[in-house]
């Protein structure tokens, strides 16, 4: 947390006064605010991403104290659909996103042994345009009244489909924060996109090929430029929907010839690649993590990198099979499924060559490899229901049902979050200098592990038993009590781990063991400065020979380079 | 984590599903009550029989990696370093695709199959209309228009076929029945169609699964499935205008006097709105603002005197009707069977 | 890392520099590659609703494709004629002859900005004479966003234009900036070039007669 650029977080790690010798706090703030150094605008992104998710997940716990038991009555019915709206968007681009963005932001450079990004005043206005972008969106409980006092925030749910978000039907001025907010935060995250790929492109070290760049980066190579094919179409459409709503134009108003069904065919061209840029940086941190913890070099680079690039490409020609639903014909519903499940192929390469590399390694079961293997097992289970979900008869029955919800908490949740988990353990050390605890982490796992399966486990089981997601109540007679009762204990468990996680994180700032330059014994550049990097990242530029440079400094006698 | 453990639920569940007794069973995909439905079952099965398959296979690896690939205290060396082998890459690239290659042969069967344009022979054709928050339900050939409960007839060999043709009045709506086949949207700008089949006489129910504002949560859809003669008793019912009993007479014109008719349809009496429910065999249907609460004099008073209460943010609004006049009025509508 | 391996061990091969574009070239490059996605996406929704629209007037009712003065064929050319300018500005700035430069650029500039006052002419004639506007119908919501947000493109264009000519009149701009100078000008082509589809598509390909 020394690097928090948060000013709460600031005000806790600053003593005030002359006592100290630190610069008074307005000058620590200045210096955040004006701040172009990538390790410190990551370190921002990732606080930013991590106070939203507590903001997200406690918006999920209302929803789930309201859905517990049949026919409660915490919440509204408005209440509740503004919080899986809120939820949804936040998690989606304030979360994911920031977290992704801030963690390429502090290790690309590290990593290619650059001194920092090709652009750091870009860098920084993506993340200002971030941030903003998200106030507005949350400004939206004050401001969303407009001028006949409808509504607060948005409650058009995170895809916001057409015709709901249309004027006649969402008044007032929440759909239009929901729009603008996501606007803005978009051209920053497009804007640090490009910066992201001409940094790799163009700032590599001394010896390091393309082939010998480390896979997170190679990883982080392909989700940007997703980001930045992806992202401006939803601009556009976000675009064509603001004219609807501000200048009256029709573009989704079916009354005057528009389509619903071109807003779900935009927002999907963007939303199914937005899934694949949310969870290839998980892969990308564990496939750092394995290999480092099972002492062995990952199985397959050639092939995770083609996997990479497979599932980049595969991700821009799958988006209709979030509407297998709506009514399209058989042969298009048929060549989307086969798309679709063509997807898996690249993702079960992913998923063999990790296990390949913890097979016949000495794996240490520290807190990082805990989330990874944690994520392993758990993104098994939602990459097999995302094999269900696009088998398009079976889709039929539970798109838009719980199962859904549960599967996509498996990818996004048990695949995303506890990647990055286990990057948070894995690099906390190099960014602060300071270990976090170790039991405080292993507690957290156990019980994340218990709440995690617990909550969304028992999801599938209520969605195949016919319940749809987004409904604020429902009746006794449906037979969907238990699971829902079990889903709703699991967030308890939740609660429990992500307050041990918030401790961890605090506390270790100030108390944690002093790291060390190398307290993994990993083998990528980062791991070769000091624990916090100088702002200059190396005192001497790096010259690289192989894909693990530590690996060739530490074993002389065999390095990688003979073997690549 | 623990397939086996999600499947035993899945299993558990619908067995107490089938076991439901007379309220409405569980919309269970388990438990499929036609063949759109047991088509669909059968391809879950298939596909919880390989992911199965795959899951045992990588939960295996894994385990074996943790159990047998432990770091050993005070074992400094680093273990063998091995970058990879071709062969049994190729065989984890190809055997992947012959798996999907088979899966989307047969699932394409099944999307060919289910996927109709024209009604099968002797199926009851319905016009749906998806409105924000109810689902209106017209029999063109029949001349009936009602509202949340569809009911169907049982054919000689004991099969209920419906082929529905889905229209929305406002919003993007879906239409799931689980036990009797698959969901479809129901789009403003597009008329879709859907095969549904019941095979035994019962209700069965199912709701709106788009998200479609505020209240999203109460689009009850009940299906029932009857035999011939209750069907065609129904239809004669249902043709018919509304009573007229002139010991309620009083009630009759209040309703008619207030905005209820720019809404309401109340055949045989002025009252003509197309925006919501048709009110002329109310008494006929067993739920109240589409599964918000039981059909009951008691609620249906609750229900005309502040609609807001039972069921926030829905189009009906409080007429500021006095205790006796919302009396007076639903003691007409009562009479509307 | 630098430090050199032991003679007892291995000694690996030699480590090459990586050095690939200039970043400022691959920064300009995929922002053109992000304005493409975004514009594909605004043509593709016009192309989408090229035909269904229910309420008149219809493009071929409005749209008048002429080579008359501010017309758009007329304006066409200007733009399109802009990009060779500005492409001999570029070279004559390689060479450093700066005089030429200042002409090219200046001549980029007067083209740009006809374009400009003539495709707000059009709109003007379309507002008042032929009262559609965004609201009116699909073809007014997609003509006037599609064309719009090129418009706003030059616009943009225009204005990082001027200013290099401003600053090159008062001589703050010198040989050495040629690098730099070049990238404005993809900018540029890239506004021609989204021109040329945005042209096909609403004036030729979406103004005829709906079947």
């Amino acid at each position: 947390m020394r690097l928090a650029g948060d000013s709460e977080v600031s005000t806790l790690e600053t003593p005030i006064g002359p006592a100290t010798g630190r610069p008074p706090f307005l000058s620590q703030l200045h210096e955040w605010v004006t701040t172009v150094d990538h390790k410190k605008l990551g370190s921002m992104y990732v606080v930013c991403g991590i106070i939203y998710m507590i903001i997200a997940g406690l918006e999920a716990s209302m929803m789930r104290w309201q859905l517990a038991w049949p026919g409660q009555t915490v919440l509204t019915p408005e209440e509740f659909n503004r919080l899986f709206t809120m939820h949804g968007t936040t998690m989606v681009f304030f979360v994911g996103m920031p977290i992704l963005l801030g963690s390429a932001n502090i290790m690309i450079p590290l990593m290619i042994g650059a001194r920092d990004l090709a652009f750091p005043r870009l860098n920084a206005f993506g993340f200002w345009l971030f941030l903003f972008g998200s106030i507005l969106l949350y400004f939206s409980y004050f401001g969303g009244q407009g001028l006949y006092g409808m509504g607060s925030a948005p409650d058009v749910g995170w895809f916001a489909y057409a015709p709901l978000t249309e004027r006649t039907y969402s008044r007032g001025h929440s759909t239009d924060y929901w729009i603008l907010g996501i606007f803005v935060a978009g051209i920053g995250s497009t804007a640090t996109g490009i910066n992201f790929i001409a940094t790799i492109l163009g700032m590599r070290c001394r010896g390091m090929t393309l082939m010998k760049m480390p896979l997170f980066v190679w990883i982080m190579l392909v989700d940007a430029i997703l980001i930045v094919i992806a992202l401006p179409p939803l601009a556009a459409a976000q675009i064509m929907l603001l004219f609807d709503r501000l200048l009256g134009a029709h573009f989704f108003d079916a009354q005057a010839g528009g389509s619903a069904l071109l807003w779900q065919n935009l927002f999907w061209f963007f939303g199914h690649p937005e899934v694949y840029i949310l969870i290839l940086p998980a892969f990308a941190y564990v496939t750092e993590i394995i290999p480092v913890f099972s002492r062995k070099v990952i199985f397959g680079y050639p092939l995770m990198v083609a996997a990479t690039v497979a599932i980049g490409f595969i991700s821009l020609g799958v988006w209709v099979h979030h509407m297998f639903s709506v009514g399209l014909s058989p042969l298009i519903n048929a060549i989307f499924m086969a798309s679709t499940m063509l997807v898996g192929v690249p993702t079960g390469i992913k998923m063999f060559n990790w296990t390949a590399t913890m097979i016949g390694g000495k794996i240490r079961f520290d807190t990082p490899m805990l989330f990874s293997i944690g994520f392993l097992c758990q993104f098994l289970m939602g990459g097999l229901t995302g094999i269900f979900l696009a088998t398009v008869p079976f889709d039929w029955q539970v798109s838009d049902s719980y199962f859904v919800v549960g599967h996509f908490h498996y990818v996004l949740f048990g695949g995303l979050i506890f990647g990055i988990l286990a990057a948070t353990f894995y690099w906390y050390p190099k960014v602060t200098g300071r270990m976090m605890s170790e039991t405080l982490g292993k507690w957290q796992f156990w019980l994340l592990i218990i709440g995690f399966n617990m909550t969304f486990g028992a999801m599938h089981v209520s969605g195949l038993l016919g319940m749809p997601r987004r409904i604020y109540t429902y009746q006794t007679e449906r037979g969907w009590d238990l699971w829902n009762l079990l889903t709703s204990i699991g967030v308890i468990f939740q609660i429990a781990a992500f307050t041990l996680f918030a401790i961890n994180l605090l506390h270790s700032a100030f108390k944690g063991r002093r790291a060390g330059d190398d307290p993994w014994d990993a083998w990528t550049l980062e791991w070769s400065t000091t624990s916090p990097p100088p702002a200059h990242n190396f005192d001497e530029d790096p010259v690289v020979y192989s894909r693990r440079p530590l690996w060739d400094l530490k074993h002389p006698e065999d390095p990688d380079w003979k073997y690549e | 984590m623990m397939p086996a453990g999600i499947l035993g639920w899945v299993m558990a569940a619908s067995c107490s599903a089938a076991a439901a007794p007379i309220a409405p069973p569980t919309p269970s995909m388990f438990d499929p009550m036609g063949e759109p439905a047991s088509i669909i079952l059968n391809i879950t099965w298939l596909l919880i029989g390989i992911c199965g398959a795959i899951a045992v296979v990588m939960f295996t690896l894994i385990g074996y990696a943790i159990i047998r690939c432990r770091a050993v205290e005070g074992d400094d060396r680093e273990p063998a370093q091995i970058y990879g082998s071709s062969p049994i890459e190729l065989a984890w690239t190809v055997i992947p695709l012959m798996i999907v290659f088979v899966l989307c042969m047969v699932s394409a069967r099944g999307i060919f199959e289910l996927e109709l344009e024209t009604p099968p022979e002797g199926a009851t054709e319905i016009t749906v209309t998806g409105h924000r928050w109810w689902w209106e339900f017209e029999y063109e050939d029949l001349g009936i228009i009602t509202a949340g409960e569809l009911h169907v007839p049982l054919d000689d060999n004991s099969v209920a076929d419906m082929f529905l043709t889905l229209k929305s009045a406002d919003v993007i709506h879906s239409f799931w029945v689980p036990q009797l086949g698959g969901k479809t949207d129901v789009i403003p700008d597009r008329i879709n169609h859907l095969w549904l089949q019941g095979n035994r006489a019962g209700t069965f129910v199912g709701q709106c699964a788009e998200y479609c504002g505020t209240q999203h949560a109460h689009m009850l859809i009940k299906v029932i499935v009857e035999p011939r003669e209750q069907f065609d008793a129904w239809v004669a019912t249902q043709q018919k205008d509304a009573v007229e009993d002139p010991a309620v007479a009083q009630g009759k014109h209040l309703f008619l006097r207030t905005s209820c008719i720019n809404c309401h349809t109340v055949r045989g009496t002025v009252a003509n709105g197309t925006f919501a429910p048709d009110l002329t065999h109310l008494m006929s249907r067993s739920e109240i603002g589409s599964g918000v609460a039981p059909n009951t004099p008691e609620n249906l008073r609750e229900w005309v005197f502040d609609p807001q209460n039972i069921k926030p943010g829905c189009d009906m609004p409080s007429m500021k009707l006095t205790r006796d006049e919302v009396d007076l009025i639903c003691a007409w509508l009562e009479t509307l069977k | 890392m630098s430090t050199a391996p032991m003679t007892a061990y291995p000694t690996p091969p030699e480590a090459l520099p990586q050095d690939g574009m200039s970043n400022g070239k691959f920064g300009i490059g995929l922002m053109i590659v992000s304005e493409i996605t975004f514009f594909g996406t605004l043509i593709a929704a016009y192309v989408f609703y090229i035909g269904r629209d229910i309420n008149p007037p219809y493009p071929q009712d409005v749209l008048e494709v002429s080579i008359a003065p501010f017309k758009v064929l007329f304006n066409s050319v200007f733009l399109l004629i802009s990009s060779v300018w500005i492409w001999l500005a570029v070279r004559a700035m390689r060479k450093g002859r700066m005089g030429a430069f200042i002409f090219w650029w200046a001549l980029t500039v007067v083209c740009g900005a006809e374009f400009l006052v003539g495709t707000g002419m059009e709109w003007y004639d379309m507002i008042v004479n032929d009262g559609v506007w965004i609201g009116t119908n699909l073809f007014g919501s997609g003509f006037y966003t599609v064309v719009g947000f090129h418009a706003f493109h030059v616009t943009m264009g225009l204005i990082v234009l001027t200013l290099i000519l401003i600053l090159a009149l008062l001589g703050h701009v010198t040989p050495r900036n040629v690098e730099k100078i070049d990238l404005v000008s993809w900018y540029w082509h890239f506004v021609d070039g989204i021109w040329i589809v945005v042209f096909s598509v609403v004036y030729i390909f979406g103004n005829q007669a709906i079947t």
